[in-house]
């Protein structure tokens, strides 16, 4: 599935200001890219966001999604919204339901779907974000912790089967564990099940561990967009921006200025050690 | 999508109006709605809406604004006209037919209190729309603070109306994200009948509940940790001061309830 847009600018009319948050935004996504997509809080990341699945209509330019410009269609948004599942930050506050189950069934049950298919994607869905189905669907989500809510609200989206998910500021307020069982999802559903997914996140080190893309915006417009390793090179620009380096990087950048040529374009930390220890023997320093 | 609701109909001016003390304003305006019900002459409505005008004028509020406001009473102005016209009797009659008449009276009288509603919500808008709720609420405390002695928590209704107030906007902005994340999901909001349209606002108030119950829990503990225990003693970084001008304002009133009433 592609998805393009094509001049997109979009202007919050509500305000007295009228502040534009997205500038003029020519943007392409192919099947299976995993996008990383940074930006201080905001640069237009949560509005781009929503214009991808019809929930607000751009000021003007075109978003289409295979083949269908879904600022004219007025119809198909349910279609697209199941093609494209959003997660939203703190997405444990949308659950309403009084069981786990009616609450993951809710997006598909919206789809119309027999209530056969519904229960098979509601516990296919919480296998996949790691929760029990017999144990889970009877209680209360209002009882879990807070990881688990999250991992519920996940789920809801992910029983719609997207085929991108976006996901926005999953892992904020999440402890280290909880953290890393979303990184190894969204492995998971990116090398597995070929899902394309967009990671809206201000944790570098996910970024540059799972994308293969990465898109960093400013005040409405999109100024880098590339692999990691080319984005994460422009160290003083990404500071400028106010964002900031995944730690290995900042590590090896600054290694770099004190005189030791590591390469920067490291993002594993096995990787790293291997790069400064070969670095650390050719060198004088020891 | 909810976002262009307004909250009170304040307007931000800066006028002679808008600066006045709120509790002068709020103790003009009792005063001026009691003598407009003492009022019993058209000539006495006539200088009530003269003076409403000259009000208007001086607050800088575009007059189309006060006229929209009686766009919700007036079902309610038309009722009392019609009721008044056909089921006050005396005087002479205007027009019959069958058994249905019109007389004098009756339309005499509902004229009268039609006028009569007319200039109650103008007057009372305009306090609404030259004072901001927040200043509104000051001001009610401090008029309800004699009360406090036989026991009326009049800082505590205050400060309840002033947080009210201040989560409005709060509330408004997570019930967006809330409906956004539910359509997300699919939910539709916006088709079906009255009753499918009500069950459909399950996945956003539940939530919504939820999140002001949460809002409402940090709320009081971030204020017991800053040693907030109810109104005694408190102070306030914008004290209320009465000037000259209004006390001069109240004096106007004053003569002017008066004329109403012996006009």
């Amino acid at each position: 599935m592609l998805i393009e847009l094509k001049n997109v600018s979009h202007i919050y009319a509500d305000d007295f200001q009228g502040t534009e948050a997205l500038k003029n935004i020519n943007l392409k996504i192919r099947d299976h890219e995993f996008i990383g997509l940074v930006g201080h809080t905001g640069s237009g990341k949560s509005t781009l966001v929503q214009l991808l699945n019809g929930l607000i209509k751009p000021s003007s330019g075109s978003v289409i999604i295979d083949g269908v410009n879904i600022t004219e269609e007025k119809t198909g948004l349910l279609g697209i919204r199941r093609k494209i599942g959003l997660v939203f930050q703190y997405p444990e506050h949308q659950l309403f339901e009084e069981t786990v189950f009616g609450d993951v069934a809710f997006g598909p049950r919206n789809l119309g779907l027999s209530e056969e298919e519904v229960e098979v994607r509601v516990r296919e869905s919480l296998e996949l974000v790691g929760l029990d189905y017999e144990e889970f669907k009877d209680r209360s989500p209002f009882n879990l912790s807070g990881g688990q809510q999250r991992k519920v609200a996940i789920a809801g989206v992910l029983a719609m089967k997207p085929e991108v998910l976006i996901l926005d500021e999953p892992s904020a307020g999440l402890d280290p564990q909880g953290r890393q069982q979303l990184i190894s999802l969204l492995e998971y559903l990116y090398n597995k099940k070929g899902m394309t997914i967009i990671l809206v996140s201000h944790r570098m080190e996910e970024i540059a561990h799972l994308a293969n893309r990465v898109i960093v915006m400013s005040e409405g417009e999109i100024i880098f967009d590339d692999n990691p390793a080319k984005v994460f090179s422009e160290v003083e620009r990404i500071r400028e921006l106010g964002l900031d380096l995944p730690e290995i990087t900042e590590i090896l950048w600054r290694l770099n200025r004190k005189g030791l040529k590591v390469r920067t374009d490291i993002f594993s930390l096995a990787e790293a050690v291997e790069e400064i220890s070969r670095e650390l023997r050719g060198s004088e320093i020891c | 999508m909810l976002r262009n609701i307004t909250i009170g109909q304040y307007m931000a001016r800066d006028s002679i109006i808008h600066n006045l003390d709120p509790r002068i304003k709020i103790v003009i305006t009792i005063m001026m709605i009691t003598a407009l019900f003492f009022i019993d002459t058209f000539s006495g409505y006539g200088l009530f809406f003269l003076s409403v005008l000259v009000i208007i004028y001086l607050s800088r509020i575009p007059l189309i604004r006060i006229i929209r406001g009686l766009k919700p009473v007036l079902f309610l102005v038309l009722l009392t006209l019609i009721l008044h016209i056909f089921f006050t009797r005396g005087g002479e009659v205007i027009w019959q037919w069958g058994f249905i008449s019109i007389e004098a009276e009756g339309l005499y009288t509902g004229l009268f209190m039609v006028t009569r509603i007319i200039l109650l919500i103008m007057f009372t808008s305009l306090l609404t729309l030259t004072t901001s709720p927040l200043e509104l609420t000051n001001g009610i405390e401090y008029l309800l603070s004699p009360l406090k002695r036989v026991g009326v928590p009049a800082s505590e209704l205050a400060m309840m109306m002033t947080i009210a107030l201040r989560f409005i906007p709060t509330l408004l902005e997570e019930a967006d994200k809330i409906m956004k994340a539910q359509m997300a999901r699919g939910a539709d909001f916006e088709s079906g009948n009255l009753v499918k349209r009500a069950r459909n606002l399950i996945p956003l108030l539940v939530p919504l509940f939820i999140s002001a119950f949460r809002r409402a829990d940090d709320l009081a503990l971030a204020m017991e940790s800053r040693c907030y225990h109810g109104g005694e003693g408190r102070t306030r970084l914008h004290e209320l001061k009465v000037r000259a001008g209004d006390f001069i304002a109240l004096a106007l009133a004053l003569l002017l309830c008066v004329a109403f009433i012996y006009f």
